[in-house]
């Protein structure tokens, strides 16, 4: 059963392509709008964050919603660090009975880089408990076990960041994740493609690329600068030097970020078992049409 | 053991306004392995105080004892009857098992109770156990995330996991790499595909303030009391 345009796209064989939305901070719900109408169509599915980097942010179900009557399709991002067992699985109901259908399952970045360090974490349960509880509650039965007259539909997505380390267990994990329940991977950035390569070859090595579809992530970068802060200062990034130099060297470093991530993404596309690429352009949105029908993708 | 720091002298000084007579009591147990509130530092604070009240005039009577173990009631006999303040030393355990025993004292924290860990170098003390109620060890070679990751992650380490450090801090390990690791060194990595589902909590703190019965001891007292007709 198709659930959702997402799904449909990648079920039916199609190199999708995600993007990003970072909801705002307070109540621009017009300029929310806006950004939904200037990047409508040029997406199968746009994720909104949940409070990304752990700063205060529009709910990702609120910014979801717009989204959705905006025209676009939405991929509501759920972190464990804000919410019990019992919130998540209540915001999941909410959300899908108002027609949210994609939800992405992570951990979430810890509360101690955002804007309230002094918060109290949650963590009540980790992604791949999540993905166990939302599969469940998909089936037709909370995690307690009680039998729902109508469960939510959800098509559920989880998170793989192949920069991260101990490097060989990311593959299995990404298995672990799939077999929890989630059916498309998005992934961290991609800027280091030697190791993106080699772990894909695991991937498909262990035939799960068959099991889950696999989404890239990319991001363009405008300096050597937000290169090097990448490098440096975001948890599980690989950032080659290379990448950094050629941005240094670039008379046009904004022009060399546009055309090193389009090449990225035609490198990924013809990756074994990558079934599309999620685009991060983070507080440079309007660069995704361009990013999208340069790259020749367009949905 | 358990792990705490001292706390600032002046919020120290801060709690004591009204006090007459203040005793600092320090602990020869885990606030004494862990250099914050054995007799050496129970000592140094109490002639800090006496030096305070000296200087600004206040008139404190201010003296120091150290007792073997704050949190057990039949090491604290010295203190039955004492009604000035307290600066405990010891960890917040201890500190209200005094409370107790002396119900008409003002007990103020000379120390900030952490943690239960272990030392870990000279002078450094790193945090091993959560006290969560149901112990998986055996699951993960013998390092627990529940205590050592920063998110209690179950099921392997997140994406912010880099060179076996923690994206919280690159002072702090990543315990889900040091138990990947072990368990590879271990030959027991097929505890690497398995997943933990949800844990039930309420034998953590979650379930309210815990009690433990030991049903054999308790036997053992209530035998006792029968046989000697209490």
């Amino acid at each position: 059963m198709t659930i959702s345009g997402l799904q449909g796209s990648l079920d039916a064989g199609r190199f999708v392509v995600t993007a990003e939305i970072g909801p705002p901070r307070s109540c621009e719900v017009e300029r929310l709008r806006e950004m939904a109408r200037m990047l409508r169509g040029w997406a199968h599915a746009f994720n909104l964050t949940d409070n990304q980097a752990a700063n205060v942010r529009m709910s990702s179900i609120a910014s979801s919603l717009i989204c959705l009557q905006e025209g676009l399709e939405p991929v509501m991002q759920m972190t464990c660090r804000d919410r019990n067992r019992i919130a998540m699985q209540s915001d999941v109901i909410g959300a899908s009975a108002l027609g949210i259908r994609n939800v992405l399952c992570i951990s979430g970045d810890h509360q101690t880089f955002g804007n309230h360090p002094q918060a109290k974490n949650v963590y009540d349960i980790d992604s791949i408990q999540q993905l166990m509880v939302l599969r469940r509650l998909r089936e037709g039965a909370n995690w307690s076990g009680e039998a729902l007259p109508e469960p939510p539909q959800l098509y559920l997505g989880a998170a793989a960041n192949p920069f991260a380390d101990p490097f060989e267990f990311r593959a299995r994990r990404l298995a672990r994740k799939a077999e929890a329940g989630a059916q498309f991977i998005q992934t961290q950035c991609v800027l280091d493609l030697e190791r993106f390569r080699s772990f894909m070859q695991m991937v498909v090595g262990m035939g799960l690329h068959e099991e889950v579809h696999v989404i890239a992530g990319v991001i363009p970068l405008r300096s050597h600068k937000a290169a090097l802060f990448m490098k440096n200062k975001v948890a599980g990034m690989s950032v080659p030097d290379e990448v950094v130099e050629r941005l240094r060297r670039a008379s046009d470093p904004k022009e060399e970020g546009i055309r090193l991530c389009v090449e990225t993404i035609q490198e990924l596309s013809g990756i074994k078992g990558v079934h599309g690429v999620h685009i991060t352009a983070i507080a440079w949105e309007d660069i995704i049409p361009r990013l999208v029908s340069e790259s020749g993708i367009r949905p | 053991m358990i792990i705490a720091e001292r706390k600032p002298l002046p919020e120290v000084l801060g709690m004591l306004d009204g006090s007459n007579e203040i005793l600092v009591l320090g602990c020869r147990s885990c606030t004494a392995i862990c250099l914050a509130g054995g007799e050496k530092e129970s000592k140094a604070l109490c002639e800090a105080l006496a030096l305070h009240s000296e200087l600004k005039g206040k008139g404190w009577k201010v003296e120091t004892l150290t007792v073997e173990r704050a949190c057990e009631r039949e090491f604290l006999d010295p203190l039955v009857g004492f009604s000035g303040t307290v600066v405990s030393m010891a960890c917040g355990v201890g500190a209200q098992v005094v409370q107790d025993i002396c119900p008409d004292a003002r007990t103020v924290p000379g120390v900030n109770t952490s943690n239960m860990g272990a030392p870990e170098g000279i002078g450094a003390f790193m945090e091993k156990c959560a006290g969560c109620g149901d112990c998986i060890l055996h699951l993960t070679a013998g390092i627990c995330p529940i205590a050592r990751c920063a998110k209690s992650l179950m099921n392997g380490p997140c994406g912010g996991s880099q060179n076996g450090r923690c994206e919280v801090s690159p002072d702090l390990p990543c315990a889900w790499d040091q138990i990947v690791m072990a368990l590879e060194r271990q030959g027991r990595t097929e505890l690497l595909a398995v997943n933990i589902p949800p844990r039930d909590w309420r034998p953590s703190r979650n379930g309210g303030p815990r009690r433990i019965v030991n049903p054999e001891a308790a036997a053992g007292e209530a035998q006792r009391a029968w046989r000697e007709g209490r």
